[in-house]
């Protein structure tokens, strides 16, 4: 018997793709061409299973159109907003995802936001890089200290909780605001807040760490940035819907916001081009995740749910 | 009477404030004085003080020079390769510095130095400021993970400690080499080398901690970035004089090093813009201690020892004793 038929719809971390290779009869798309729904339905003739990312639009119509050959889809991503659920329940197609794996690199990218946007960073960096430094001087390029500062995490999920650990050992008071408070052993002395305004007076700092979703639809907006201190720095390597941009630009250019470490934007692979000027804010193309450990992890994951579906086990990342 | 005081440098806005409050001074918030200027000003305001940083040499010439009525020199920085303490020794002049209040701050920096260097920090800054627009596949421009991995310090004094702790938060395990082995309550289960070369092979990262000096000049060469793991990342925030950069510069573009993260240069601000076209190094202007609140603190401090040897007493940070 030939092995079983995966379609992989985007390039994939070389170790990913060589696993792929010798337990499939894999399909790669080497040039890394984005895809569409309809070629997505064409290309998944014949296949035993879907290995895709968050750039694939897996809708309704993809989903009804596929063949009865596939028995699995699993997502390079945790997010799984491009996947049509109800569809594949509907056509009893089990979904896989990568959670965890990608924690500690979306956490250590968090405290990176922090540390650049607070240091300046960027205006350090473009000032070397541009050959433009005349020396050192007592009052150049003055940041904020981060350590010793209170730490507000919005979301304190798995992301959130590795961010309060890294942070303690830069001495910061953890302080978060989550749907319910945690138990004492994952608190770990963290303050909990059941109120926004409470909670955003005591962010010396404010990291994004919850999902997206309607429920966080445009949550730091103008009304909860004024609630923040004069002075406050901000970070987002959760997701870009989470801010309302128009809001953070304004906060950026009074000063009430004093620094903005973004990872994360709404439209992407677009930004609003109001950041793209501000040296007080540092920008990163959403690269969370962008490792090579964590990629790998992530494709490993992914392969380890559809071996599971195809072996006719109940795979550990199934989704819902 | 306010003690008379020359302040050779613009100083950030609180400590200006605490000058014109203890201080005579014709300008408490500084501007950038050359030699002769803060000379003649010495001189002119039978001054008490002077409060100076690296951009003011003070040699044997200068310090044979400074007016007797001068009865302190305070530096507002940690280093001290500007003065000549020998000749401000022969002449009784107290010098003093300000260590200890920045050790934080320069660990924050350092640590924002290795994340940025593992994480490609620059390009991927580069390539926001240009309006990104290009999406960027799952295996591609991918940084190396911080979480995990074996950090090695180099000199573990107040700054390599407080790096030490950072690193723990990030599941790092800490090995380090230092003249002496560290007590166990700092230690904190870092695992010390007496030879440096030794514990580099066991370096994922490698950070620099130590003060410059014959013992550590180019103690990064060709040799030593050579016993390093192959991809390893490597940060300086402490004296470009560590590093002998010819050899850093062929280990970033050999990929020995994966990457490194820079905040110092054998010749500053002359620094070798060779560096400037790596896209595998995250530069920083010597900003390990650029915070309001240190500048603020090390102003401070280096006021506290004119105060205390203006009063009689000996200075909290004597530089020759």
């Amino acid at each position: 018997m030939g092995k079983p038929k995966l379609l992989i719809t985007r390039r994939l971390p070389e170790a990913v793709e060589a696993r792929a290779a010798a337990t499939y009869d894999a399909v790669f798309n080497r040039d890394d061409t984005p895809t569409t729904p309809a070629g997505i339905v064409a290309a998944a003739a014949g296949m035993d299973a879907i290995l895709c990312c968050t750039s694939d639009r897996l809708d309704a119509g993809v989903i009804a159109g596929l063949p009865g050959s596939v028995k699995v889809i699993s997502t390079f991503s945790v997010g799984t907003d491009h996947i049509d659920f109800a569809a594949c329940a509907a056509r009893g197609i089990p979904v896989c995802n990568t959670p965890d794996v990608l924690t500690e690199a979306t956490a250590e990218l968090t405290m990176l936001l922090i540390l650049a946007a607070a240091r300046r960073a960027g205006e350090g960096e473009r000032m070397v890089r541009a050959g433009a430094w005349s020396g050192w001087a007592p009052t150049q390029l003055m940041g904020a200290q981060v350590s010793g500062k209170r730490l507000g995490i919005f979301g304190m999920g798995r992301i959130g909780q590795s961010v309060a650990r890294m942070a303690r050992g830069f001495r910061m008071e953890v302080h978060y605001r989550n749907r319910s408070r945690l138990p004492a052993e994952l608190e770990a002395g963290a303050v909990y807040h059941d109120d926004d305004a409470r909670f955003l007076a005591v962010c010396d700092v404010l990291s994004l760490n919850a999902p997206g979703g309607a429920g966080t639809l445009a949550w730091l907006n103008a009304a909860r940035i004024a609630m923040l201190p004069r002075g406050a720095i901000v970070a987002n390597a959760a997701r870009g819907t989470l801010v309302d941009d128009a809001a953070l630009i304004a906060a950026l250019k009074s000063g009430h916001v004093a620094y903005a470490g973004l990872d994360v934007f709404k439209g992407e692979p677009a930004l609003d081009p109001g950041y793209l000027g501000l040296e007080n804010a540092v920008l990163l193309p959403h690269l969370g995740s962008a490792t090579t450990e964590t990629r790998d992890a992530m494709g490993h994951l992914a392969l380890d749910g559809i071996d599971a579906v195809l072996a006719g086990r109940v795979p550990g990342n199934l989704v819902g | 009477m306010k003690p008379r005081l020359i302040v050779s440098r613009q100083m950030p806005q609180a400590v200006g404030e605490r000058i014109r409050a203890e201080f005579d001074c014709p300008v408490p918030d500084g501007e950038d004085l050359d030699v002769a200027t803060t000379l003649r000003l010495l001189a002119e305001t039978q001054a008490d003080a002077l409060l100076f940083t690296s951009h003011l040499k003070l040699t044997a010439a200068v310090i044979a020079a400074l007016p007797a009525h001068v009865r302190v020199a305070a530096t507002c920085s940690v280093g001290f390769d500007h003065i000549d303490l020998a000749a401000a020794k022969a002449r009784g002049l107290p010098v003093t510095n300000t260590p200890e209040v920045l050790n934080e701050c320069t660990a924050d920096l350092a640590f924002m130095l290795l994340l940025n260097a593992c994480r490609r920090g620059s390009e991927y800054e580069a390539v926001m400021r240009r309006g990104w627009r290009q999406g960027m596949g799952m295996g591609e421009m991918l940084g190396v993970r911080a979480w995990g991995k074996t950090l090695g310090i180099l000199g573990m004094g107040g700054i390599g400690r407080a790096m030490a702790a950072r690193a723990r938060g990030f599941g790092m395990k800490i090995v380090y080499c230092n003249r002496n082995r560290l007590a166990p309550e700092l230690e904190l289960g870092a695992l010390y080398y007496s030879d440096f070369e030794e514990m580099l092979p066991h370096c994922d990262f490698l950070s620099l901690h130590a003060p410059s000096g014959p013992a550590t000049a180019g103690i990064m060469n060709a040799r030593t970035f050579g016993l390093m793991k192959q991809g390893a990342v490597f940060v300086n925030a402490a004296r470009g004089a560590l590093v002998e950069e010819d050899a850093l510069i062929a280990a970033l573009r050999s990929g020995q090093l994966f990457a490194a993260g820079l905040d110092v240069f054998h010749n500053e601000p002359a620094y070798d813009l060779r560096f400037v076209e790596l896209p595998n190094v995250f530069l920083t202007p010597h900003m390990g201690s650029a915070t309001v609140e240190t500048r603020n603190a090390m102003g401070f401090r280096a006021l506290d020892n004119i105060q205390a040897v203006l009063a009689g007493r000996s200075a909290i940070d004597p530089l020759w004793s």
